[in-house]
């Protein structure tokens, strides 16, 4: 244990600042004892302190991942934007092209003969679904007599 | 250089940035920003990292720099952040290190003590830095690290002293 006279002398340099880090060292181990004598008490919060303060840790990790994936995402939203414009680039053309581009005249001429010859065939047929019709007055009238 | 290479060179380190950055900043959520910050740079520029002779040492000073930059932004005209780290201190300060008194007074005759002693109380009393590293550290002439150091140890004597006398304690 370090004698009172002792540390006297090591506080007087260390107050100069011509300590070594082992001397400190000393006076650390000195000031955190239960006992110190009574005029020397007035420095040990300053010892103490600094001990404590060693032990203080930073609680936030190192953050090289995070960054690392919003750039990844920033190249993702990127590559979106550049998807979509591409695609709306694409559809545009087909909307505008007309048909007689495509299709010869004799043939778009025949497929409206085709069509004309379905849109007749089948107002016939909804012509004769028409007396259907009756025919559901006739039993709703039976079923209300009932 | 990989990523685990890298945090093993950093992790022994990134404790002591982070006390530096708070001692000057004050406030924990900044010194954290700080520490952060110091370390994203390093890892940007990890290529270089092998000419550094003492990466830690370079690291440190970042950090300063850093954060006397911060101050000096600060000291344009933010009264808010004056505010925030007021309270942020006594919040931290209650979790961290043990609820005493005495620790606390401490804490507040650091804030005291100009930037310069700051730093250089910190370096040597609390990371036990040799002096020459030191000097590295902060740019600084052996003499003057010196003359500071003594000076930032007599004024915490000195206010020490004035708050034993009173016995507000």
């Amino acid at each position: 244990m370090a004698s009172v006279n002792n540390i006297e002398k090591l506080l007087e340099k260390y107050f100069e600042a011509t300590t070594t880090v082992a001397e400190e060292n000393e006076l650390r181990v000195y000031f955190s004892q239960s006992e110190v004598a009574p005029h020397l008490e007035q420095y040990r919060p300053m010892f103490a302190y600094f001990s404590v303060a060693k032990k203080e840790k930073s609680t936030r990790d190192v953050p090289l991942k995070p960054r690392r994936n919003t750039n990844y995402l920033k190249w993702i939203s990127v590559a979106a934007v550049a998807a979509i414009i591409f695609g709306v680039y694409i559809n545009r053309p087909a909307e505008v092209s007309p048909l007689e581009e495509t299709y010869t005249q004799e043939e778009l001429q025949s497929a409206r003969m085709a069509l004309a010859l379905f849109t007749d065939n089948f107002n016939k047929g909804t012509q004769g679904a028409a007396h259907l019709a009756e025919f559901e007055k006739n039993t709703n009238r039976f079923l209300i007599n009932e | 250089m990989q990523q685990t290479e890298f945090l093993h060179i950093v992790i022994p380190f990134k404790d002591k940035l982070f006390r530096l950055a708070k001692r000057l900043l004050v406030s924990t959520e900044e010194a954290e920003d700080a520490t952060q910050e110091v370390l994203l740079k390093l890892w940007s520029n990890k290529k270089k990292m092998d000419n550094y002779k003492n990466v830690e040492a370079f690291a440190m000073t970042m950090t300063k720099n850093y954060c006397l930059d911060r101050l000096k932004s600060k000291q344009a005209g933010n009264l808010k952040l004056v505010h925030t780290n007021y309270k942020d201190e006594s919040v931290s300060l209650q979790k961290q290190v043990e609820v005493d008194d005495s620790l606390q007074w401490m804490n507040k005759i650091m804030n005291t003590l100009p930037e310069q002693q700051r730093m250089v109380l910190q370096l040597r009393d609390i990371e036990q830095y040799e002096y020459y590293e030191i000097e590295k550290m902060l740019n600084m002439k052996p003499s003057a690290v010196r003359v500071s150091l003594s000076r930032a140890r007599k004024a915490v004597r000195e206010q020490l002293m004035k708050k034993h006398s009173y016995g507000i304690s």
